[in-house]
């Protein structure tokens, strides 16, 4: 009879073990196997992320520079008009926007300048600057004629090119007096106002007290004769303004277009239309939108292609390595083990892809920013997830070839090895 | 009278292989043991069942039929996790290839048993350089193994097997790759290691080979026909 001693200790069977670390070490040495193959295949993904990171930053920096360029005049200005709008019935029923409309609305707190004005039925006269018709060219021509308040020179930002602008002494009087815009001075051949030159509107004449050289708003003033208030009151029956330009302090634009309507007709202010600039953050979203949902695609596709790239190319390593992968398992590498080396090498190729995609979307950000002299913006976590999401990627593109590694049978790979 | 348990004891093992309808059977109810210090040689004609006689003993395969108790441990009842944690901690490949790492530096591919093995990261350096001591080849532990002879690079694979000090050295043709001159080199190398008491199981058709062993299991068509 024979005693037969088994020494099994308690971690004779232990399941095979690997430590993070040596895994991580293993997929670095598996990808600095190949250096050249391994550049080739994280370019694809370099070439998503930094599409990616260059798109968002470009449209948050076109974005920002669009608000910068606006903001200074259109966030300024409120602008109310008494025409009814298509949806309100149309029609000619306007309410009268008052005399007063200056006095009414300068008493608002934030505002800076108000001007009104409206079109003059001049009943289709023609305008000339010369009384007698010349045969050989054109001196009559049909013109807009505006009645205009004197603060509308201030609200409108205009800067007159000789003269003067009218005041409310002329509107009082119904003076005979009139500013041409720099189109129509041009066309009736006015270009001097020291000798008092006179343009006729039909028969009526008026005298040329300064010519328009721009505006920054309502830019049809300058191919019109502006006449002040009182003076169409009394010629052609001119009897209310159709649009009041207001010039508000910046930031309060939204709160002098709710308090315009009703100051100017406390009875039926939703008669009236109020103009007021977009909301800055309204703006850049729309911008930031337009820009990102082009490249945004375009940058998904680069990403797609340069996942398709790492599965591809792990993929062909793990048939290059069957031989590598059945000495593994002998050696006592468990599937896991197996599966979390291809894992984590296609994982660092994206990773490695990602950092280097976020930087040269940075730079190349900052390049375009340069050319065009613009602020660069980007949002901080841009270039921070940029390599999660290339790590993402590779680790999805490596799914599939650390299976098929796992998934070999020792016996097989180490005999085609 | 106390025996220590054998290493390896095959009971009345079979492997069949089904290829689609047809089942073709490797290994039929072959039964034997092996003693510690023993060095046994494995000799065939091919087909003959070597190759998966070598790799059920390896835990790569596990047998259709039969037992297989590795140091008193039943391996049937083992699952895939603990049988590979045994293959990493008691038994060494010698393979007719080598499957050495063309990109890693002699050390750094004897280094690749330690990883698998559990062993603490202080000593795994110094066992490394102890095992390529012992076959030979200190002088070359920087070395890529495509700068080194055929006789080297299986030197340089049988350090890998010794390094985690297993309990039994499994060599599938050894020498098949190897001219004369260098694959005696390396059967005198086993002898060595046979006396220092490591249990070996060399796979092989060469008479020369098995030589060498202390003694022969012979295989054919799956069963074993002489233990001489």
């Amino acid at each position: 009879m024979t005693n037969v001693v088994v020494s099994v200790g308690a971690d004779a069977v232990a399941p095979a073990r690997m430590s993070p670390r040596d895994l991580a070490a293993e997929a670095v040495a598996g990808i600095f196997a190949r250096p050249g193959r391994t550049v080739l295949t994280v370019l694809g993904t370099v070439l998503g992320i930094g599409a990616l990171v260059a798109t968002l930053g470009v449209a948050k920096t076109a974005g920002n520079q669009i608000v910068g360029r606006f903001d200074e005049l259109a966030a300024t200005s409120v602008v109310v008009t008494n025409e009814r709008g298509f949806f309100f019935g149309g029609g000619d029923v306007r309410i009268q926007i008052p005399a007063d409309a200056e006095d009414r609305l300068l008493r608002l707190n934030g505002v800076t300048a108000v001007g009104a004005m409206g079109p003059v039925d001049v009943g289709g006269a023609l305008v000339r600057s010369v009384p007698i018709p010349d045969p050989l060219a054109q001196t009559e021509f049909q013109m807009s004629v505006y009645g205009a308040t004197p603060g509308l020179f201030g609200a409108t930002r205009g800067a007159l090119s000789t003269g003067r602008w009218f005041d409310w002494g002329h509107s009082e009087r119904a003076d005979r007096v009139a500013v041409l815009g720099t189109g129509s001075a041009q066309r009736l051949n006015v270009t001097r106002v020291d000798q008092q030159p006179v343009v006729f509107i039909g028969d009526e004449a008026f005298v040329v007290i300064g010519i328009l050289d721009s505006v920054r708003r309502q830019p049809e003033l300058l191919n019109a004769v502006i006449l002040p208030e009182g003076t169409a009151r009394e010629v052609y029956g001119y009897t209310s303004a159709a649009t009041v330009q207001i010039e508000v302090e910046i930031g309060a634009a939204s709160l002098i277009a709710e308090q315009a309507s009703i100051a100017l007709s406390p009875d039926e202010p939703t008669l009236l239309r109020v103009q007021k600039p977009p909301e800055p953050g309204d703006l850049r979203r729309d911008v930031e939108g337009d820009v990102n949902a082009l490249f945004l695609v375009l940058g998904g596709v680069s990403l797609l292609v340069g996942a398709i790239g790492i599965a591809n190319v792990t993929l062909v390593s793990v048939l290059e390595r069957v031989g590598e992968i059945g000495l593994r398992r002998a050696l006592g590498a468990a599937r896991r083990h197996v599966a979390g080396q291809f894992l984590m090498e296609s994982t660092a190729m994206g990773l490695v892809g990602g950092i280097i995609g976020a930087s040269m979307g940075v730079l190349l950000v900052v390049a375009i920013s340069a050319t065009r002299t613009w602020t660069p913006v980007l949002d901080p976590w841009v270039p921070l997830a940029a390599p999660l999401v290339g790590a993402m990627t590779g680790l999805v593109a490596g799914l599939y070839p650390a299976l098929r590694a796992a998934s070999l049978e020792p016996v097989e790979a180490l005999r085609s090895g | 009278m106390t025996v220590e348990a054998p290493v390896v004891e095959l009971r009345e093992v079979s492997r069949t292989f089904a290829a689609g309808d047809v089942s073709v059977p490797a290994l039929r109810d072959a039964s034997m043991s092996i003693d510690r210090g023993e060095y046994v040689a494995v000799i065939g004609p091919s087909g003959s069942g070597k190759s998966t006689m070598l790799n059920v003993i390896g835990l790569l395969d596990r047998p259709t039929k039969g037992s297989y108790i590795l140091e008193g441990i039943d391996t049937s009842t083992l699952n895939e996790g603990q049988r590979a944690g045994l293959r990493s901690r008691r038994i060494g490949f010698v393979f007719q290839s080598f499957h050495l790492l063309a990109h890693r530096s002699v050390i750094e591919n004897v280094l690749l048993s330690t990883i698998y093995n559990g062993m603490a990261r202080p000593d795994r350096v110094p066992a490394a350089e102890a095992a390529l001591v012992e076959v030979g080849l200190a002088h070359r532990m920087d070395f890529l193994p495509t700068k080194l002879s055929g006789g080297e690079r299986q030197r340089v694979a049988i350090a890998r097997a010794l390094v985690t000090r297993p309990a039994i050295l499994l060599a599938d043709e050894p020498t098949g790759n190897l001219d004369s001159a260098t694959g005696g080199a390396v059967l005198d190398l086993f002898d060595e290691l046979r006396a220092q008491g490591l249990t070996l199981v060399v796979v092989t058709h060469d008479t020369e080979v098995s030589e060498h062993a202390d003694r022969a299991v012979h295989l054919r068509d799956g069963r074993i026909e002489v233990e001489s």
